[in-house]
């Protein structure tokens, strides 16, 4: 017999209600797409959680090294002239 | 028999339809093949319960006797009950159960598509809410009859073996009796001849993609309109009324 | 021995920092660095987790067919359910740290990875499904609230999720018995004796007295714990005893009683001979538990492998497309 199998792991993104940003839910054993998805919906979206749901293999995921971390983010930390609190703005001046 | 008598039977007819394969279909319960599969056969379980309450509530008002869902749903006998025979056939394997979700869920696409236009304001809304969760546990499951018949020879073996087994109890969705006529007249039930070369039509389609073959014989079982069934009714109602018959002073 | 010298004291920066953030309270990530020992702990903890609630949708299971109401049979089935979600939460947690979902199985099989001993006790009449929900959830929600601060962050983000969903099955419990209590002579004998046979049990899930924990002190330092086994225990004991008192249940102990001094009840010995003796595999249900898993294991094995031959040959087809 072949070795035993639990199917693929997909990660799973739902959206909460039409407009909303999708957010992880956690991961799911699947063997193609659409599978996937049912198996999403039930297990993530048992009580009407979700309007819409991506699906994405788990072993497609590149994420960023917690090593990098430092590399990765803290140079935006001070660039302060992107927040809009930066500039001061004339008297007077409206809807600005 | 009085228009009140046919709407009576057939909304126990709708009820039981529902009320027998939820409880088949809970018997899966910790039995599924993976934990995913083990929470959408629950799901398709809930939706059927939900179902049964909505009808077996409306049946027990026609009805006008005090009879609340729980009373019909767990005090006939056999012979009471109307639902088609193929809801009460045993889960078998999970080919079986998948194939006999296909034979029931495609008929009741198009059939609860119908009936959500009835002239009976409670049997449509309850029929509009039902189509939607039909139509899932259709996509659901054709698509594992595809997969298993498509699959590996253990799995389209067993496909071809539930297609062969189940085949006899499909012609019975569409048989029609005077409860129906009635009803027909008077907007109320949907006409099921036109039901059936749709389904035949899907079914076939879906079967050739999974790779199985229709069954050249063409014997069909029958009685569940007159409350004929098979023995495996008995058992499950014996199992599902045991409180309620053991204990019929008590509410739960 | 440079080397050796080296990576022994990048081990030891490494785990510094690393016990830094856990005790500054800040969140480990799979990703994160984290001693073997942690990981270690972590997997076996959360995958008996996992198991647990696999293996108990099996007592539940037993009345599913038999739930006395259409209303009954849905909130079973639907507890049920959740059980099984939250199973999926929790494997899926443990798989973020490297060990995959059949290694967890073949693990519960050979013996090397527990699951609650309450599981291994059988439900004998219909207010069993009461007892379990009010009592056993409700032992397992205090403990399941304690760990949604727990350091690593996949098992914290499921135990969120877990508590939010189990809310509704400790009062779904407690309902059973209240309506029993309040029906036939016989309904209320069923329900004391429901409460009877699951109190013990129920208090011992919380493990052993925090003298006799062996995992513990790492737990805590490394926060995957944050109450002790005794503290949880109490919370228990102290929030069950008024509502049995208001359906008229009677708590099986006769040393029970409020310490006015102490502001908590004080209670009797636990039989931890009996606890012991589950664990080790003889207690009333083990073997049926277990052979059940087994069998559906095996029995769902062809479908499963049916799956993945579809998905080659579909991938196979569309490469001659292409």
């Amino acid at each position: 017999m072949a070795t035993d199998t639990q199917l693929d792991s997909w990660e799973v993104f739902m959206q909460s209600r039409a407009g909303a940003n999708f957010i992880h839910q956690g991961s799911i054993h699947a063997s193609d797409k659409k599978m996937a998805l049912q198996n999403a919906r039930d297990t993530y979206s048992r009580r009407g959680e979700g309007t819409s749901i991506w699906v994405v293999p788990t072993h497609e995921i590149a994420a960023s090294d917690p090593d990098d971390a430092g590399m990765f983010f803290d140079p935006s930390n001070d660039k302060i002239y992107r927040m809009p609190t930066f500039y001061t703005m004339p008297e007077g001046a409206k809807n600005i | 028999m009085t228009k009140q008598e046919a709407l009576f039977k057939y909304t126990l007819r709708l009820g039981d339809n529902a009320l027998i394969l939820s409880q088949r279909l809970s018997e899966w319960c910790s039995n599924a093949p993976f934990i995913e599969e083990d929470l959408a056969l629950t799901n398709f379980a809930l939706d059927m319960i939900g179902r049964a309450q909505a009808f077996l509530r409306y049946a027990g008002e026609i009805e006008g006797k005090g009879k609340m869902e729980d009373m019909l749903a767990y005090r006939r006998s056999e012979r009471q009950y109307y639902n088609n025979q193929i809801a009460e056939q045993p889960n078998g394997d999970f080919a079986s159960t998948m194939v006999r979700q296909l034979f029931v869920s495609a008929f009741e696409m198009y059939f609860f598509a119908e009936l959500q236009n009835s002239k009976d304001a409670t049997i449509a809304a309850i029929s509009a809410k039902t189509l939607k969760e039909v139509k899932y546990h259709l996509a659901h499951a054709e698509d594992w009859v595809i997969r298993l018949g498509d699959g590996t020879d253990e799995s389209h073996n067993r496909v071809q073996k539930a297609v062969n087994d189940l085949w006899m109890f499909t012609g019975e969705q569409f048989e029609m009796d005077e409860v129906d006529n009635l009803l027909i007249a008077e907007g109320i039930a949907v006409d099921l001849d036109s039901l059936r070369p749709l389904w035949n039509n899907y079914v076939e389609n879906i079967l050739k993609t999974a790779t199985a073959e229709i069954p050249k014989d063409e014997f069909m079982q029958t009685g569940s309109r007159k409350g004929i069934h098979t023995e495996h009714l008995g058992h499950l109602l014996s199992e599902m009324q045991y409180l309620q018959r053991a204990y019929p002073d008590a509410t739960w | 021995m440079d080397n050796v010298q080296n990576t022994m004291s990048k081990e030891e920066a490494l785990l510094a920092k690393f016990e830094e953030k856990t005790a500054a309270g800040e969140a480990i990530e799979p990703r994160d660095w984290m001693p073997e020992a942690y990981r270690k702990h972590l997997i076996r903890q959360m995958s008996q987790h996992a198991h647990s609630e696999v293996i108990g949708m099996q007592p539940e299971g037993n009345w599913v067919t038999r739930a006395p109401s259409l209303r009954a049979k849905q909130i079973l089935l639907a507890k049920i359910q959740d059980e099984g979600g939250h199973g999926l939460y929790l494997y899926s947690a443990a798989e973020t740290l490297g060990i995959t979902r059949d290694e967890m199985i073949a693990q519960l099989h050979s013996g090397k990875a527990k699951y609650s001993n309450i599981f291994n006790y059988p439900t004998l009449n219909w207010a069993d499904i009461g007892a379990i929900g009010w009592l056993v959830d409700g032992a397992a929600i205090v403990n399941q609230v304690s760990l949604q601060r727990t350091s690593y962050a996949p098992y914290s983000r499921a135990m969120v999720r877990i508590c939010k969903e189990e809310s509704f099955h400790q009062r779904q419990g407690y309902e059973i018995m209240a309506i029993m209590m309040r029906g036939t002579a016989e309904q209320r004998e069923m329900a004391q004796d429901a409460m009877n046979r699951w109190w013990w049990p129920s208090l011992m899930m919380f493990g052993p007295h925090d003298t006799d924990s062996p995992h513990s002190a790492d737990a805590f330092k490394w926060k995957i714990k944050r109450h002790t086994n005794d503290e949880l225990r109490q919370k228990f004991i102290d929030k069950t005893v008024q509502q049995a008192e208001v359906i008229e249940l009677t708590i099986p102990d006769p040393d029970l009683k409020w310490n006015e001094s102490k502001q908590c009840y004080d209670y009797g010995k636990i039989n931890w001979e009996e606890f012991y003796r589950v664990i080790n595999g003889h207690g009333p249900c083990n073997k049926q538990r277990m052979d059940h898993h087994i069998r559906v294991h095996k029995e769902g094995a062809w479908v499963r492998e049916a799956a993945e031959a579809y998905k080659s040959k579909q991938k196979n087809k569309s490469i001659n497309l292409n």
